[in-house]
């Protein structure tokens, strides 16, 4: 008995001294810009969104626009709310948040701290100290489909069936992903339109709720049904379902249209391009309006024209393909099939792409917008 | 029970605190091997979860829900029901109080109880069907209540984006402010949503350990717990006290919904919850199925996930070495028989007692 009680004080005993001799409260303060940025819900190392922002500040960081910067990871919904106060009260100059989930929390902690500069990326919050970073994914998603379009009709090459069927794939069914979707069948129907051609489309959602983002073994099903219903290039808005896809076209050797980041290298071979979303770019040009004194807050739209959107290079291999090399994420082989599925793409239709892609930054082409439309 | 046996229950949180200080030491070796400092992890950790009034609120905050599922699983145990559908019951607790929460034009008096009400009634009947197939049939419910997860996951998730979501959103209406939980920030300024979720948890502890105790159905449960074919034959229906034991345990698990609906979030969400139906289950295990031991374990899990944002954001330690934290310390009361072999042997070393 008595031991017990000892044995209990002697634990208080060592916790408070854990406790008390802790270092200062305060963050360190350094010299310069202080950016702090709340990730979304797959943290570091997503190779998406979040990977996409951070390399953003990092090459912030490299060409000394701001001294260092600090990412935090919400695990629950409401802990963003808390990341973001954390910064914005602990003087940092600019306040990212990632994803449409932190909307409500952005515009609550921006009118608190008028004073802090906010950016959030994929959603809209119309405070005056707050960046909306938007993206034109419709644009982007015309290319990748005029782009599907095109490949199915050539028969003659590697892995193109006679059907002239290509496929979409979305991850939870909302509206930013109809968004996706409506753009890339807008750019098959352009093509049929022009060409004369009789590309049709299939089009399948993993589920409705944010779950079906992260769901590859439905990704993989609904590939393959696509597969098996004659397509032979799809294109996917799915997150983490995509490795699904990725599987699919790798098990069928059959193509596959990346998305959000350079997804080349996942599949190497099967990826014939990616429709990026520059979140990278988006920051760095917030931080350099910042340090060039001219932030300004509302709707940043990040279409082709700005390179927000954009396809991964078509006749090269791309620098993140490189990079997944240099890495270790794959071997030579892999790098060389990459390499030989890129020559293997016709110039004339990166060409005829490369044209689309003009006529939709000088507004020939209107990519209708599936938001504004509902 | 006679009483509370003083000597039994130190002893336990003996056992229970050596695992906790135990895992606490694994996990300063896990951060210092990652490259942190292991002290300025756990001040940042501790100073998270009660630096200041507004953080400690945020830790009751944390706490709340976990006592609800907690409670929820360690009521069902007591009936030797292993109840692993606590998530799909708060689910689908939360919905049905964000859902009754919009309803117009009912004064608060009324609305608000009826609210929870309607929380409790979805999470007990969430879970009728896996009782009854146990108490009739025999089906586990430990199978039964984990695909009634799945079955939860995809109900709410169609009726909360389909049919009652705010348009272009991923949340549904905002609740009425008849339905509102009192907040705590509404009398001391600060940024914390605690609220009066937090006294109901306390007032349900002392309500399950009044009705496990101190009443004829509390002692019919346990019978059943301890032995179902003995109660049968003392003229005990165990079918009868699986199903009320069971559907208590899911009235809980939805009260957490209501909770988090009601005080927290004002609405229904995607991420509504963060895994506190299973979260419960350690709560429980950590409790030793006790209410009041129920209350220190949600507490303790309550510090852990609010210290770790501060974890995170003061000392830059990743979360994810804070969920390593609360792995470790499950493994070590999981297998508490080690501790409990160290303490008999030191006993019958010195003969101490």
């Amino acid at each position: 008995m008595k031991k017990t009680i000892l044995m209990l004080l002697v634990l208080l005993m060592l916790t408070s001294l854990l406790v008390g001799c802790g270092g200062e409260e305060e963050v360190t303060t350094e010299e310069g810009l202080k950016v702090g940025i709340v990730l979304s819900s797959g943290g570091k190392g997503d190779m998406s969104f979040n990977d996409s922002a951070l390399r953003g500040l990092e090459r912030a960081k490299e060409d000394g626009l701001i001294a260092d910067f600090q990412y935090m990871e919400p695990r629950e919904t409401a802990e963003a709310e808390r990341n973001l106060r954390f910064l914005a009260s602990n003087n940092f100059d600019l306040v990212i948040g990632v994803g449409f989930m932190q909307e409500d929390d952005i515009a609550l902690v921006s009118s608190e701290f008028p004073e802090t500069k906010f950016a959030i990326i994929d959603a809209v919050v119309e405070n005056d100290n707050v960046a909306s970073l938007v993206f034109a994914e419709h644009e982007g998603s015309f290319l990748a489909g005029a782009f599907a379009a095109l490949m199915t009709t050539r028969n003659e090459l590697d892995g193109i069936k006679e059907d002239t069927v290509v496929g979409f794939l979305g991850g939870m069914d909302m509206p930013l992903i109809r968004k996706f979707e409506l753009g890339y069948t807008s750019g098959v129907d352009y093509i049929n339109e022009v060409k004369g051609t009789d590309v049709s489309y299939r089009v399948a959602y993993a589920g409705s709720s944010p779950a079906a983002f992260n769901d590859p073994a439905t990704g993989q099903e609904i590939a393959l049904s696509q597969y098996d219903a004659g397509a032979d290039i799809i294109y996917h808005a799915s997150g983490g379902t995509g490795g699904g896809l990725f599987r699919a076209a790798q098990s069928r050797g059959l193509y596959a249209i990346g998305v959000d980041s350079d997804q080349d290298w996942v599949a190497s071979g099967n990826v014939l391009t990616s429709m990026q979303k520059r979140v990278d770019n988006s920051v760095y040009d917030t931080v350099l309006a910042i340090t060039e004194d001219r932030f300004e807050a509302g709707i940043q739209v990040y279409g082709l024209e700005s390179a927000g959107v954009a396809l991964s290079p078509l006749d090269r291999v791309g620098v993140t393909v490189e990079e997944a090399y240099e890495m270790g994420n794959i071997s030579e082989e892999d790098l060389a099939r990459v390499k030989d599925m890129k020559e293997m793409i016709p110039q004339d239709i990166i060409d005829e792409i490369e044209e689309i892609r003009e006529k939709i930054i000088s507004g020939d082409i209107v990519v209708p917008d599936y938001m504004s439309q509902n | 029970m006679s009483g509370i046996e003083w000597n039994k229950v130190l002893k336990e949180m003996a056992i229970s605190l050596v695992a906790i200080f135990s895992s606490f030491i694994i996990g300063a070796i896990v951060v210092l091997l990652s490259g942190y400092n292991p002290i300025q992890a756990y001040h940042a950790l501790l100073y998270g979860a009660f630096g200041s009034l507004n953080n400690i609120a945020d830790t009751l905050l944390a706490t709340t829900p976990l006592i609800f599922t907690g409670m929820a699983v360690a009521f069902a145990f007591r009936c030797g029901l292993f109840n692993i559908g606590g998530e799909g019951q708060l689910l689908v607790g939360g919905l049905t109080a964000a859902w009754v929460g919009t309803f117009q034009g009912i004064p608060m008096l009324i609305h608000l109880p009826l609210t929870v009400m309607a929380a409790m009634l979805a999470g007990a009947l969430w879970v009728f069907i896996p009782a009854i197939l146990k108490a009739k049939l025999g089906v586990h419910e430990v199978i039964t209540t984990i695909m009634f997860n799945y079955i939860a996951y995809s109900l709410v998730a169609y009726i909360s984006l389909k049919v009652l979501a705010r348009p272009g959103t991923v949340q549904t209406h905002t609740i009425e402010e008849s339905a509102k939980f009192w907040r705590f920030s509404n009398l001391i300024d600060m940024h914390s949503y605690l609220n009066i979720g937090f006294v109901i948890a306390l007032a349900v502890l002392v309500i399950v350990y009044y009705l496990l105790w101190k009443t004829t159905i509390g002692y019919e449960i346990r019978a059943v717990g301890i032995s179902p074919d003995a109660a049968e034959y003392g003229g005990i229906n165990s079918a009868r006290n699986i199903v009320i034991a069971l559907m208590i345990s899911g009235m809980l698990a939805g009260l957490a919904g209501a909770e988090r609906a009601l005080g927290l979030f004002y609405n229904y969400r995607s991420g509504f919850s963060a895994e506190y139906g299973f979260t419960g289950i350690a709560v429980a295990l950590l409790g030793r199925n006790h209410p009041l031991g129920v209350l220190l374990a949600a507490l303790l899990f309550g510090i852990l996930s609010n210290g770790r944002t501060y974890m995170n954001m003061m000392a830059g330690v990743p979360v994810d070495l804070v969920v390593i934290l609360q792995a470790v310390i499950i493994l070590f009361v999981s297998a508490d028989l080690v501790f409990r072999r160290l303490f008999k042997f030191k006993k019958n070393g010195k003969g101490d007692e």
